[in-house]
């Protein structure tokens, strides 16, 4: 795998090291001379000195037979025309683009680029671990239209000891799994939920808060 | 057809204010945007459009401009990506009939013209003066020689 990074920071160095670790092969592109001499230093990857979003640039850091593009620089602008440069005229299979600003990411997929934005991602982690504690891990699918949750039921849940059929949640939820004693099933309304048990929770963004607070309860 | 156009232009550097002071003397409704209010200084005291202080790439701005109405857009600011970037928001998002976008690098022009963004390249149309300066110079020696 080959992995062309442009951008600089803490994110790229970290996301390069990664990248590494796992065998892939990695070419950093960045504009600021020092910093190419910092990362060539600490990192074994090709670091090349130059802006991104020049064919120029992309065609030396082996554009041609890249197998993915990932543009994270503070711009937006560059970031979106630096993936389709490498969609468009190198032929990149896959390129994706950092969103700084939330509200680019629907207008990056419009334009038919991939984007993802830090925003949404670290905001929605903050706000389902910080509300409720029994979240033990959730998963935004489907480019966010789709939350896979998963909780730990405490004794004091209004659905633990209440049969699955005796619970009505609003549409498109679902209670897909129940992990109890280490082993996981799906469940059928004449199940119940107990204490203790780990449950798997399906929801859309709409209605995912609603969901949430009747199977945990008002966040404390 | 109504003879008074809605004209958004990004960037209101050199090229962006002549045209805007032009456009607006000849009778058309023109928004300029630009990040840096300094640049509004250039409009001429006669101007009679409006003036949005902000970046052009976050779309609340230009959504403030209210592009959805506009029937001729220019991105020219001093940056490549801003006006591709834009200039493609203003075509494939807000349908603007007519955009148009400077880019400065014809590298990059030839792959936004695939994209369906038209965009003049002020490099290549300078080149292409000056060369042709030097193929008349050519054509009027050759026609004295015997």
């Amino acid at each position: 795998m080959k992995v062309i990074i442009i951008g600089g920071g803490k994110t790229l160095y970290f996301l390069c090291r990664n990248f590494t670790a796992k065998g892939y092969e990695v070419i950093l592109v960045n504009r600021d001379r020092e910093e190419c001499v910092e990362l060539a230093r600490q990192l074994s990857a090709v670091v090349v000195c130059g802006d991104g979003s020049d064919p120029k640039i992309l065609k030396e850091a082996g554009a041609m037979g890249a197998d993915a593009v990932l543009a994270i620089t503070a711009k937006d602008q560059d970031n979106l025309v630096i993936c389709q440069l490498a969609k468009l005229q190198f032929g990149v299979p896959r390129v994706i683009a950092l969103a700084n600003d939330p509200d680019n990411v629907d207008i990056f997929k419009k334009l038919d680029v991939s984007a993802f934005s830090t925003t949404h991602i670290v905001g929605n982690l903050i706000e389902q671990h910080a509300s409720f504690e029994q979240i033990t891990s959730s998963i935004p699918m489907g480019e966010g239209k789709v939350n896979v949750t998963e909780i730990l039921l405490e004794p004091s849940s209004p659905v633990a000891g209440r049969f699955l059929k005796d619970i009505t949640l609003p549409d498109n939820a679902l209670v897909a799994v129940i992990i109890r004693n280490n082993k996981a099933m799906v469940p059928r309304g004449g199940n119940q939920l107990l204490a203790g048990d780990r449950i798997v929770l399906i929801t859309l963004p709409e209605n995912h808060g609603r969901v949430l607070k009747m199977i945990i309860g008002e966040p404390r | 057809m109504k003879n008074s156009l809605y004209i958004v232009i990004v960037g209101c550097g050199r090229l962006g204010s002549q045209l805007a002071n032009q456009l607006s003397r000849v009778g058309h409704s023109v928004v300029v945007i630009d990040n840096d209010e300094a640049t509004f200084s250039d409009l001429s005291s006669d101007f009679s459009g409006f003036r949005i202080s902000g970046d052009a790439t976050q779309t609340a701005v230009l959504e403030e401009a209210k592009l959805k109405k506009a029937d001729v857009f220019f991105a020219v600011t001093h940056e490549d990506n801003v006006n591709l970037m834009v200039a493609q928001i203003a075509k494939k998002i807000f349908n603007i009939p007519h955009v148009l976008a400077r880019v400065f690098d014809p590298k990059r022009e030839m792959v936004f013209e695939r994209l369906g963004i038209e965009t003049i390249c002020p490099t290549s149309v300078g080149a292409e003066m000056f060369l042709s300066a030097v193929a008349s110079r050519l054509a009027t020696q050759g026609d004295k020689q015997p």
